[in-house]
Parts: C-alpha cells; structure tokens; sequence
C-alpha cells in the first residue's frame, strides 16, 4: 500500500514535464501537455471509481455524486475534504478547496499563477473520471484566484 | 485520513492505490508516446528505462525530506544501519511493506533487500512485451536520490524480479562512499 506522498512527488514529476518539453523537444510523438496530463488523470479516476464497494454507487440524485467527491473521493486522494460545494442546481457544481494540497508546494503570490493550471489538469482528468465511472458525463474545469485555493468546475453533459 | 471509521479502509486503499495507478498511466502513456515511431520502439525498453532513473532521482531527493520529518530517525553511522532504517522504516512508511535484508557482503558495503514482490506493480498491467526493468528504475532511482541526500552516493538495482518470472524480488544495494563535508576521509 503506498503512501499519499508518493503520488504527491511523482505528480509534481509529471508536471515537471511540461517545462521540460517547452525548452527541449526529445524523440517520440505526443508530448507532455496540460491534456495529457488530464486524460491520464481521467483513467486513474476512473480506475479509482471502479474500486468503489457497490453500496456507494447507490447514489440517489446527482448532487449525492457530487457531495461523495467532495467528501469520499476527496479524503481518499488528498487527506481531507473539499471546503465547498456550490451548485446551479441546473448541472453546474463548483467545488472549492482552500488549501489544495498539489499547489500548497508552490508559494503563495501572483507570480506563480500562470502556472498553477498545471497542477491542476491531472486533478481535474480525475474527477472527470470517477464521474464517468459513477455513470456521469461530464466536463472539469479548475481555476485559481490566489494560491492555494482553488475552484473545480464541474458541467454535467446531458447526452 | 476518513474520521468515519467504516470508510477508514476505503479511503486508505483508494489512496495508496493512486500512486501506482499514477504511475501505470505514466507508462502507458509514455509507450503510446512512441509507439509510432519504428526505430524508437525497439529502444523503448531502454528509453524508459533512462526516463525513469532521473524522474526517481527527483522524487527520491524531495522525498528524504518528508522521511526525515515523518520518521524521526536519528543520522545512520553506517551501511548497515541504514540498511535497517530503509527496510524497516522506509519500505514499510512509504509502500507498506518491509524486505529482509540479506547477502552482505564481506566488506559490508553491499546488501540485498528481498521482497515478496514487485511493489509497484499490483494495479498495474505491463503492456505488451515491455519488460519490468521500467518499473524497477523508478525505484532505484528514488533510493539514489534520497540516500544522496544524507551524503552516500549508492548504487540500486534489481537483480530478481518476480515480473520477471524469479520467485522474489530482490534490489541490490552498493555503497560507493561516502559525498563529503568535513567529515575526515579514509573511513574504510
């Protein structure tokens, strides 16, 4: 069983990543890029979902979905809960955390803003994923204001 | 960790579980990275096998930190207790299990820690024909990283590997010196 920090450590690799392709092109195809990032995030969340006993897939409305990621999915992944959940009631959620562990390394400032969105994309790919697998579809979106808090905006995608 | 005690277990196995499925969407991704390419792809064991050391190297130097901070473990006075702290401790801190350590060698500059198996690879499936030497790297890179850290320079690597059809896993550790300081030379 492996401890929280080492996903920690090894997100912040990935991310490293994308810095490193910008200044030095290697050899092979599809770089590291911010959907890349995301789409690798979406199957780990995926696969994340699937190891959910049965009784908590019994959701009974979509806001029950919601509310289990900001509580559940959350403290699983990132040792505590989301601090917020806001909804439109018409599809769109927004789930803010004030002190989101993948961006509490990088100093609090304007100066590093530009950046975060990097720390967030895979985060972001993960809970599209766990959605996904939960029977939900749905488009993820993070924002930062100031470090390190941070929005995820949840659309659900009627089909 | 969950304060509701019936989701304790599940929290905890959703979270040790994200690291190495992290770290198989990592591979996956990286042999889709070239899997175009015909004259990358023959190399690909040796591509990611070059990608993995450094990327642990870095995860191994930000790690010792963490370690030194959670464990409270005092500073090691030789290879052999550092041999301890790193099965006992670290292994058992990080990936929840603990080696026995074994073969040292004569000179006590060189040990073997066994595992039962692979510890990265539980959730993980290998893609086609790509050996485990990708998996492993990752490891004896963050070994080397971290143990830089606290002044040894060391060598990892894995001599068996259950992946590979051994009966254990088995990661050799060399103790090449010691990266000094003041500290007086000629501790041998």
């Amino acid at each position: 069983m492996a401890d929280a920090a080492l996903f920690e450590f090894l997100h912040m690799e990935m991310v490293a990543e994308l810095w490193a392709h910008h200044s030095d092109p290697g050899p092979g195809g599809q770089k590291m890029s911010l959907s890349v990032l995301e789409g690798m995030g979406f199957r780990v969340g995926q696969a994340l979902g699937e190891r959910l006993p049965q009784e908590t897939l019994a959701f009974r409305e979509e806001l029950d979905v919601l509310k289990f990621l900001c509580k559940d999915l959350w403290v699983a992944v990132f040792q505590k809960q989301m601090d917020s959940l806001r909804t439109n009631h018409q599809g769109t959620y927004v789930l803010q955390d004030n002190s989101f562990p993948l961006l509490i390394r990088m100093a609090s400032g304007p100066q590093y803003l530009e950046e975060a969105p990097k720390f967030l994309a895979f985060t972001c790919g993960l809970l599209r994923g766990t959605l996904s697998t939960l029977g939900i579809k749905s488009l993820v979106t993070a924002s930062v204001a100031s470090l390190p808090t941070c929005k995820f905006q949840v659309v659900i995608q009627k089909t | 960790m969950s304060r509701q005690a019936n989701r304790g277990t599940e929290s905890k196995k959703m979270s040790s579980e994200l690291f190495t499925l992290t770290y198989g969407a990592l591979v996956t991704q990286l042999c889709k990275d070239y899997e175009n390419d015909e004259d990358v792809n023959k190399q690909l064991d040796k591509i990611l096998f070059s990608y993995f050391l450094p990327r642990g190297y870095n995860i191994g130097v930000r790690l010792i930190e963490d370690f030194l901070a959670r464990s409270n473990v005092g500073r090691c006075h030789d290879f052999r207790e550092t041999a301890d702290v790193i099965a006992k401790v670290a292994f058992k801190m990080y990936l929840g299990i603990t080696p026995s350590i074994t073969n040292w060698s004569p000179a006590g500059d060189e040990f073997s820690l066994i595992l039962e198996n692979n510890p990265l690879v539980d959730f993980v499936e290998l893609p086609d024909n790509h050996s485990s030497l990708i998996y492993s790297n990752l490891l004896c890179g963050v070994l080397r990283g971290a143990l830089e850290m606290v002044q040894m320079a060391v060598e990892a690597k894995f001599v068996q590997d259950t992946l590979k059809g051994d009966g254990v896993t088995e990661i050799r550790m060399r103790f090449i010196r010691r990266i000094e300081d003041n500290l007086p030379a000629g501790e041998e």
